[in-house]
């Protein structure tokens, strides 16, 4: 255990030490910073001298290894935009988008296990073949179409729920504000957690529906059913149990992908996540922000994937996690 | 001791409710939010909309492009170099102190030493005080300009921004990539106070409650300002009723808001022109008179305003649009297609010849349609346009490497006037001026350079007039570029929401005189 957790601490190094080398060098093709931090006007002799003091005419490996030395000291840069250390900046964005994830991950969960396990048991009612005809659906849509169409619809046709934002928060702990506190933070995080869930959920029932039918053939569930069990214990016990473990394995796998499908939804949304934040990063070619973006966004990959790989442990106990 | 917890709490309770009722919310999305606290760090609209929330100019523009006072209640010009400035009495910042000379003097050094500002105020010299409340603006030669500048002086509050702050830094200091005091702390003399910032969220205003303007009938006791980037987002935010107000509308919604019972769509000139730059440093056949002028004559403009701005912009034949003083009426868009290929023809360039092309596809409104638009257009009179659109983060690089044929620029004068346009887009390239900043065509006529230098320090009116216009005229002659259109603004709001009298071409809202009716 201890062996495999130091191992995947050195692989999230390696992770990171690559990711900012590759956000590093694609900073100069994403433009020049410098004609987002000045107007118009301002003289071309004038930027270069600005450019001089901030290092960015220096050769790529001088500002990298200045890079470099300042991430020991557990210093990521400083944002051009904000005008703060981009860590704080990200890690002040992070509730949002955590909260936003949670949300998303809960909906998926209620709904896709359910209907998943139904329509393997019942694959040729009417009810089945319309949840896959949805889920057809669903996957087809790409996330930024289903947001404006849910916005149109439930915001500006039947004002029921708020258009954009995080409305009313209040502060959990330390600087992380909650919107599941508050009636209308959770009026906001709706419209948002299921643009976000749109693109995961049908492919959970399916995935669901798939593992569970193949499971559903094998000789331990057929002689569950001549010992004469009731067909809810198999579904549920014998069934859904080991249907879960390639969920698990994917489910984690799938979370990193929604973090990075945050994007388009803060964006529709306005949500004030990381998400959001990177995209207009890019746009004002705020490097700093960019790069540290990058390795948190990377972390967030190698935690949930070490997670995952403990959990699976616990529920599969055949599985070793290392060499013994 | 709880109970007397729970008096105070019902007392503050009732209280806000009450002050709740009476007070006007505004709630306000624009696609961005101020970068900075502080009025000098970047010389942008959102800036200057931001200052004239929160501080006050010493003169600014009426909505017929004249000028008013404000914290400058008279003027005069004493010679061709000075202005004498009266300021207004017992104005005061929002920490109490009162205004002051010295607060001018103060502000407009501060001005100079502003990388994003310096420009603007390179003509001028200083602030001479003479007392408490006189002062005389100085410039270094006779500047036609002077009074218009001013627009751009927002008095700091000098004792406020003096000293250090925390970190041993002075409180003045003025940083483009630094964590600053005066980025973060403000105090002007302004109808409202920031009381709550979170950069990229939201921004809270609240009135002043010393606001020394008391004549102003604007009812607005609090702002909230967020700034919402994704277009059909902002529009969905008005028609839903989460915000009041809503800047700038995508051309394609107009309809859908203005035929809306319950908002508003007003929409006002801008004084952004779109052009098209011809390299002729590049491109040989761009030094024929013939090729410019069969290109210009190609280019149908009024079309494009129609069909792809719907309505949405003016279609150009010069820089200066009607309000300026370079304007001349006689300078229509061209268009006759028949008379490009005949030019072609003579030239003869019959048949044509391939070109590249690059433009923004993300900075201007529609620019990457126009621009495509642009290479059917063409196409017509056998010009091959191989077409790249870029988003503006990279385009500007490109812009300043003059890397393509043609490029598309676009351009707000600074001053308000027409010599701003050519002194950045048309007189020859210079990198020490900084003559022809953003000449990607490099095109070159000492005449007009002679002209538009001649009009910055000429002070009678009427003969600044016939310099500016003749530099349009041999522009428009010479078919020194391609005029498409000056852009327009859009305002969405709601009906109880009267804008239409506080919004002006510069697009800055004077947000402290407007009503809203309940």
């Amino acid at each position: 255990m201890v062996a495999f957790l130091i191992r995947r601490l050195i692989q999230a190094f390696i992770v990171m030490f690559v990711v900012s080398l590759i956000g590093f060098a694609i900073q100069s093709s994403l433009g020049d910073p410098l004609r987002e931090l000045v107007g118009q006007s301002v003289s071309e002799q004038q930027r270069e001298t600005l450019r001089d003091e901030m290092g960015l005419n220096d050769p790529f490996f001088t500002q990298y290894l200045r890079f470099g030395e300042k991430v020991l000291k557990g210093d990521l840069g400083t944002s051009y935009f904000f005008k703060q250390p981009a860590l704080e900046v990200i890690l002040n964005k992070l509730p949002a988008t955590l909260e936003l994830v949670f949300g998303a991950v809960m909906i998926i969960s209620i709904f896709s296990i359910p209907l998943g396990v139904y329509t393997a048991i019942r694959p040729y009612n009417w009810v089945s073949r319309l949840v896959m005809g949805f889920s057809l659906i669903g996957i087809s849509v790409p996330v930024f179409l289903t947001g404006i169409l849910l916005t149109y619809l439930f915001a500006v046709e039947l004002s029921w729920l708020p258009s954009f934002g995080r409305g009313e928060t209040v502060v959990l702990f330390g600087s992380w504000e909650t919107g599941y506190f508050t009636r209308d933070g959770l009026l906001h995080l709706l419209l948002p957690c299921i643009t976000l869930a749109s693109i995961m959920l049908p492919l959970f029932i399916r995935l669901i529906r798939a593992e569970m039918m193949e499971v559903l053939s094998l000789d331990y569930v057929k002689f569950a059913k001549s010992k004469g069990l009731s067909p809810l214990r198999i579904w549920l016990v014998h069934g859904l149990k080991n249907t879960m473990l390639p969920i698990i394995t994917v489910g984690g796998m799938q979370i990193g992908t929604m973090v990075a499908y945050t994007i388009v939804t803060e964006t529709i949304f306005q949500w004030p996540g990381m998400g959001f934040l990177f995209l207009e990063a890019v746009n004002r070619v705020d490097t700093p922000l960019i790069v540290a973006y990058l390795i948190v966004v990377g972390a967030i990959f190698v935690i949930t994937n070490t997670l995952v790989d403990l959990i699976y442990g616990l529920v599969n106990p055949t599985v070793k996690l290392a060499r013994q | 001791m709880t109970s007397l917890r729970c008096f105070f709490a019902v007392v503050v309770l009732v209280v806000s409710l009450v002050s709740a009722a009476q007070a006007v919310t505004l709630k306000l999305a624009y696609a961005a939010d101020p970068v900075s606290l502080d009025p000098h760090e970047q010389l942008s609209g959102g800036t200057l909309q931001f200052s004239h929330m929160v501080f006050d100019p010493l003169v600014r523009w009426t909505k017929d492009q004249q000028i008013e006072p404000r914290l400058a209640e008279s003027w005069q010009r004493i010679d061709a170099y000075t202005l004498r400035f009266k300021l207004r009495q017992g104005v005061r910042f929002h920490t109490g102190n009162e205004l002051t000379s010295e607060d001018v003097r103060w502000t407009l050094e501060r001005l100079q030493r502003s990388v994003d500002f310096k420009p603007v105020f390179a003509m001028f010299e200083k602030v001479r005080v003479i007392d408490q409340y006189t002062f005389d603006l100085i410039t270094r030669n006779p500047y036609p300009l002077a009074l218009q500048t001013a627009t751009y002086i927002f008095p700091m509050d000098s004792r406020f921004y003096t000293g250090v702050d925390e970190k041993g830094l002075p409180k003045a200091l003025l940083r483009k990539h630094g964590n600053t005091f005066a980025s973060k702390h403000l105090s002007g003399t302004g109808p409202y106070l920031v009381s709550h910032r979170q950069q990229g969220v939201r921004v809270e205003f609240d009135r002043f409650a010393d606001y020394w303007d008391r004549q102003s009938q604007g009812n607005v006791s609090r702002i909230i300002l967020t700034p919402i980037k994704s277009d059909p987002t902002r529009v969905a935010a008005l028609l839903s009723g989460d915000v009041d107000v809503i800047s700038p509308v995508p051309p394609n919604d107009h309809v859908r808001i203005r035929n809306h019972d319950r908002l508003d769509l007003v929409t006002l000139p801008s004084t952004r022109i779109i052009t098209l730059q011809l390299n002729q440093q590049r491109r040989k056949e761009f030094r024929d008179l013939r090729v410019r002028q069969a290109i210009v004559n190609a280019i149908n403009n009024e079309g494009i305003v129609k069909k792809i701005m719907k309505g949405f912009a003016t279609a150009a034949g010069q820089q200066s649009p009607k309000s300026f003083v370079g304007h001349k009426e006689s300078l229509k868009p061209r268009y006759d297609l028949k008379r490009a290929r005949q030019l072609m023809k003579e030239a003869g360039y019959e048949s044509g010849f391939s070109v590249t092309m690059v433009t923004p596809n993300n900075r201007y409104v529609n620019d990457a349609k126009i621009a495509r638009a642009v290479v059917s257009m063409l196409a017509k009179i056998n010009i091959q346009v191989d077409l790249r659109t870029i988003p503006k983060a990279q385009f500007w690089a490109e812009l300043d490497a003059r890397s393509a044929d043609i490029m598309m620029v676009g351009w707000r004068s600074d001053t308000e006037d027409s010599a701003n346009f050519s002194e950045f887009l048309i007189m020859c390239p210079n990198p020490e001026t900084g003559a022809g900043q953003y000449n990607s065509g490099s095109y070159c006529n000492p005449e007009v350079d002679r002209l538009v230098m001649q009009s910055s320090s000429e002070i009678d009116k009427d003969k600044r007039r016939s310099q500016l216009q003749k530099v349009e005229q041999i522009l428009y002659d010479d078919a020194a570029f391609v005029p498409l259109h000056w852009q327009k603004m859009a305002w969405g709001v709601d009906k109880k929401v009267k804008i239409e009298p506080v919004l002006n071409v510069m697009n800055l809202p004077y947000l402290g005189d407007l009503v809203v009716t309940e």
